[in-house]
């Protein structure tokens, strides 16, 4: 079962060795991790996809919830949710007709060209990882220089919302 | 004030009588505030892993936190040890640690260790301290993430240069952390629902932990039983919770529980687990632990109930509270308990009783480990704190010394730490100076911590150690004689010291003892030694095994039993 985990910690040096940590120290997957402060620079918000039955996920969440520096947390595949993963690109991009067709696709994709070189296309690309992935399939026929994918970001849809009410 | 002056204030203001610790280069400004000072009193251990289990000790023993005090590098490795069984048995420490000072952190300096990235895995919580200013608030923290909720260790690590800066003195009277609240009263309907599910039992069975213990839960877990009369049993780490002698006790389960509290475990139609945690030691093979059984489990940590085994009502609270709250609510309605089918539960446990599984063989020429612990049982009346090691001496103290109190068995029960007992036997001595304290080893781990024989010379502790000694490291030659087709692979110790000299070069008194008639007398006359430390060293017999044993990969009603023990029960069972 993939789960998309987000998690409020206190934005505290080592906060984020202590996530990695409990994962490695209990066998748990990661399959991305991504996290930045928030908007309340007294927080770190993770968005952690992971991979388990329904009582590893259990445990994940309640270990989670057990590290003193983790505020709250939301399983957001409990219900509907958004993903989004960035990804940089960096092709060959030699001749008209390489140019042309990378070019093309990447307009399919509503991708970006974000820097050119005379050989080189540099692309971003956001959306869900299977789109992400969908576009590294169809760029794998040129070559790729270099691959960036942040992992997901998550967040609920509607009104529901992960926040902590009163600051520190 | 100075980062060390705040630092000790802060002790004091924790009411903290004593800290365990060794002192270094980067702890000297604190060593130098404890110096100017009285009310802190500070042991000097002989290696810092000692510090950790002495104030481990004093913790398990009074439920106050234990306090240790080490320098920065191998100071903190040593201690680590003493921290991760802490940690696994969710004892309440403060473990300072000095640093190198802030601005040479990182650079390999002369005893750095990433002290908080060395500790991460095996601590509740861990803080490095940045600014002098945030130091006591810090402190409190420490202190209060230790002792509440599921206690656990602490480490804050504290550079040199904190220790020499100057600030206001502040100490906060409570802490409130947003991301740390701990729940402690458990849900009013889940109560319902628990006490609803237990008085409609069967086949009950009431299985309690060291979280019993810990919660200071024996007065209302005692009530309940004694309310409804069903059976109960205890972990390793819960001995004590309820007494010994209660008729409804059935002693402890688990690999080496007896056979009448394994049996009603498997067997059982529905099970009250209080702050237990369905350890391996004791489920055995999950896939055959107590088939079909309908779980109330009680404990103050949400990711203990359900890791192992489903539970059917989860309780999330203070194990003392919510037990009250059972007391309260089965009082009024013990009328709705089929007597008549819990009688008949009674009647097969007392079969399973029969089979006496934890009957030895007594022997006129050599000394059997399990008559020892008897005879020290007999000749303390039961009125002492036991601490152990780990291995068969810790399963026979478990087994034949009947603890009738909480905090008296005292013993590495989650990491298994050799070396435990005697360091732990000094935290428990110098928190009741009074008491009988009694350490039970063997002859292989009592080596591994054998240098805090001279803190006890220092600080007058008169600890008792009573060694097994059978030459071996007898529960790994067990394993290897059952498992490996008696191939003792290292477990022989070759070349022991002789123990009475060793005590004796130290300071103490020993006695060798090697005659099962001697047992009694010198145990009486070490015991009545109020003044001093005597190591009694017991010769006894290298052959013998714990029993009964459930093998690993079985299941509860799969135990081994004493050959010759109980095999015509069983087939009378059968």
């Amino acid at each position: 079962m993939r789960r998309v985990i987000s998690v409020l910690l206190e934005n505290e040096a080592g906060a984020l060795s202590r996530v990695a940590g409990l994962f490695s120290a209990r066998g748990y997957n990661i399959e991305s991790l991504t996290v930045a402060p928030t908007d309340d620079d007294s927080l770190s918000r993770m968005t952690i996809v992971t991979h388990g039955s329904e009582q590893v996920i259990e445990q994940i969440t309640k270990q989670l919830n057990k590290l003193i520096e983790v505020v709250k947390l939301s399983d957001l595949t409990d219900g509907h949710h958004i993903e989004r993963e960035l990804a940089l690109v960096k092709a060959v991009a030699a001749g008209n007709e390489q140019r042309e067709e990378i070019k093309r696709l990447n307009d399919i994709f509503r991708g970006r060209i974000i820097d050119v070189t005379d050989s080189t296309y540099t692309l971003e690309l956001t959306g869900n990882s299977e789109k992400v992935s969908a576009f590294l399939d169809t760029l794998a026929q040129f070559e790729i220089l270099e691959v960036v994918r942040s992992g997901i970001s998550g967040i609920g849809r509607g009104k529901r919302a992960l926040k902590v009410e009163e600051k520190r | 004030m100075t980062g060390a002056d705040v630092l000790v204030r802060c002790l004091q203001d924790e009411n903290i009588e004593f800290i365990f610790g060794y002192p270094g280069g980067a702890a000297l400004h604190i060593y130098d505030s404890l110096y100017r000072q009285d009310k802190v009193k500070h042991i000097l251990v002989r290696h810092e892993q000692g510090a950790t289990h002495a104030a481990d000790g004093y913790a398990r023993s009074t439920g106050k936190p234990g306090v240790v005090l080490v320098t920065s590098g191998p100071g903190v490795t040593n201690t680590v040890t003493g921290i991760a069984t802490a940690f696994m048995d969710s004892i309440p420490l403060v473990v300072i640690t000095a640093q190198v000072p802030s601005t040479l952190i990182g650079d390999d300096a002369f005893q750095e260790v990433d002290t908080v990235g060395i500790t991460r895995p095996c601590v509740k919580h861990n803080f490095l301290v940045k600014d002098v200013g945030e130091l006591a608030e810090t402190m409190k923290k420490a202190f209060y993430i230790a002792t509440s909720g599921r206690p656990g260790p602490v480490v804050v690590d504290v550079p040199k240069d904190i220790t020499n800066q100057t600030t206001d003195y502040r100490y906060p009277d409570a802490i409130a952390m947003r991301s740390y609240q701990p729940r402690t009263k458990g849900h009013g309907k889940q109560i319902a629902k628990g006490v609803e599910l237990l008085l409609a039992a069967k086949r009950p069975m009431i299985y309690t932990g060291g979280g019993a213990v810990l919660g200071e839960a024996h007065a209302p877990l005692r009530a309940l039983v004694d309310l409804l009369k069903f059976p109960c049993t205890s972990t390793l780490m819960g001995l004590g919770a309820i007494a010994a002698s209660n008729p409804h006790f059935l002693g402890m389960l688990g690999m080496h529980g007896t056979y009448e509290s394994n049996m009603a475990m498997h067997d059982c139609d529905v099970m009250l687990a209080v702050g237990a945690r369905f350890d391996d030691r004791v489920t055995g093979d999950l896939e055959k632990f107590s088939p079909g059984t309908r779980i109330v489990q009680i404990d103050i940590d949400p990711s203990s109930i359900g890791k192992n085994v489903a539970v059917e009502v989860p309780i999330v609270g203070d194990c003392a509270e919510v037990l009250e709250a059972f007391v309260q609510s089965a009082a009024k309605r013990v009328d709705a308990i089929d007597r008549a089918a819990v009688d008949a539960w009674w009647r097969q446990i007392e079969q399973w009783k029969a089979v006496d599984s934890l009957a030895y063989t007594p022997d006129d020429k050599v000394i059997k480990p399990q008559f020892v612990v008897q005879k020290m049982f007999e000749v303390t009346g039961g009125d002492a704190f036991v601490t152990s090691d780990v291995g068969q001496h810790q399963m026979w103290a478990a087994q034949y010394f009947n603890f009738e109190q909480p905090r008296r068995w005292i013993n590495s029960g989650g990491l298994g730490t050799m070396g435990f007992g005697l360091p732990a036997a000094m935290g428990v001595q110098l928190a009741h100076p009074d008491a009988t304290v009694a350490c039970i080893t063997g002859d292989a781990s009592i080596i591994m911590c054998i240098q805090e024989l001279s803190t006890c010379k220092q600080y007058d502790l008169p600890v008792k150690i009573i060694n097994l000694n059978n030459r071996y490291m007898g529960m790994v030659r067990q394993w290897q004689e059952f498992f490996y087709d008696r191939r003792y692979s290292h477990s022989y110790m070759d070349a022991l010291p002789d123990f009475v000299k060793l005590a004796e070069s130290f300071g103490h008194a020993g006695m060798r003892v090697d005659n099962p008639a001697d047992v009694e007398g010198a145990l009486k006359d070490a015991f009545a030694a109020r003044e001093q430390l005597v190591f009694v060293d017991v010769v006894t017999d290298p052959a013998e095994n714990v029993y009964p044993m459930i093998a690993a990969g079985k299941g509860h009603n799969e135990m081994h039993l004493k050959p010759g023990c109980g095999a015509e029960v069983e087939r009378e069972l059968a």
